[in-house]
């Protein structure tokens, strides 16, 4: 029952989230570039206000699989780097904590635009 | 046709395609919720085979980073996206999607300026203003710290 339960949280959390930009996206003439940005940022006003660790708490990857979860890491890895080393923490935490995603997306996007070709838009 | 400004200002509102807010949330609701219980339910199965909790929360964006990358190769992603709209967006697939899609759509421009530089036509700005905006917060942070 906890694994589905955890499941379901996962689900409307995640899910709430992408409704949220879905309306900016329909009513507004904001880019999903801009939505990126804006999502990307809110987690780490969010996070660093201490807000968004109860979301995560609650619903695990519903909150981190957004893009406002990317934010949540930036903001978590600063405030542990400036805890462990002081002012320099700021510029250094950010980066190292979500280094994993960032290389792998550079990776994988690169390896893959070399394998594939570019698709005619339907 | 013939009709005056009001009749086509009518007849164009009739006929111009009506913006699906309902539909268009109901399906980011149902695309971006499935695609978070599934990094959820891959989380558990991660700390299941004995993956550290760290590690775990490190692979399972990483695996949906991949995943997101080679369907957005194979050209299946574009479809998916224009279903989902937000739901496919929002999740770090749609961070992983804007790579793959702008480094191959500019391959002709060669490698460094096509595929290194324009990779990050998205996904540049998101990591320029994630990285800023978690510098100013360490320095408030630190500030804090030093005061109080």
């Amino acid at each position: 029952m906890d694994f589905l339960l955890k499941l379901i949280r996962a689900f409307i959390i995640g899910g709430a989230l992408c409704v949220i930009a879905q309306i900016f996206i329909d009513k507004t003439r904001l880019t999903p570039a801009r939505i990126l940005v804006a999502y990307v940022t809110m987690g780490v006003i969010l996070g660093g206000a201490g807000v968004y660790g109860y979301l995560v708490d609650f619903a695990g990857c519903g909150a981190t699989l957004p893009l406002t979860g990317f934010g949540y890491s930036l903001s978590q890895g600063v405030k542990k780097a400036v805890d462990e080393s002081g002012l320099i923490g700021a510029l250094t935490g950010g980066l190292t904590a979500t280094a994993g995603g960032i290389a792998a997306a550079i990776s994988f996007g690169y390896i893959f635009s070399i394998i594939f070709k570019s698709k005619p838009k339907r | 046709m013939d009709m005056n400004r009001n009749e086509y200002i009518k007849y164009s509102k009739r006929h111009s395609k009506k913006s699906p807010v309902i539909a268009d949330c109901a399906k980011a609701f149902f695309v971006g919720g499935f695609l978070c219980a599934c990094a959820e339910a891959l989380s558990m199965l991660f700390l299941s085979l004995g993956i550290d909790g760290n590690t775990a929360k490190s692979l399972v964006p990483i695996t949906f980073i991949f995943l997101a990358g080679l369907l957005t190769g194979i050209g299946i992603f574009d479809d998916i996206a224009r279903f989902a709209g937000a739901g496919t967006l929002v999740p770090i697939t749609g961070f992983a999607n804007s790579i793959v899609a702008s480094a191959i759509d500019d391959k002709s421009e060669g490698f460094i300026l096509g595929v290194g530089a324009k990779m990050f036509t998205v996904a540049g700005p998101v990591i320029v203003y994630g990285t800023l905006s978690s510098v100013i917060y360490g320095v408030i942070y630190w500030l804090a710290g030093v005061i109080f």
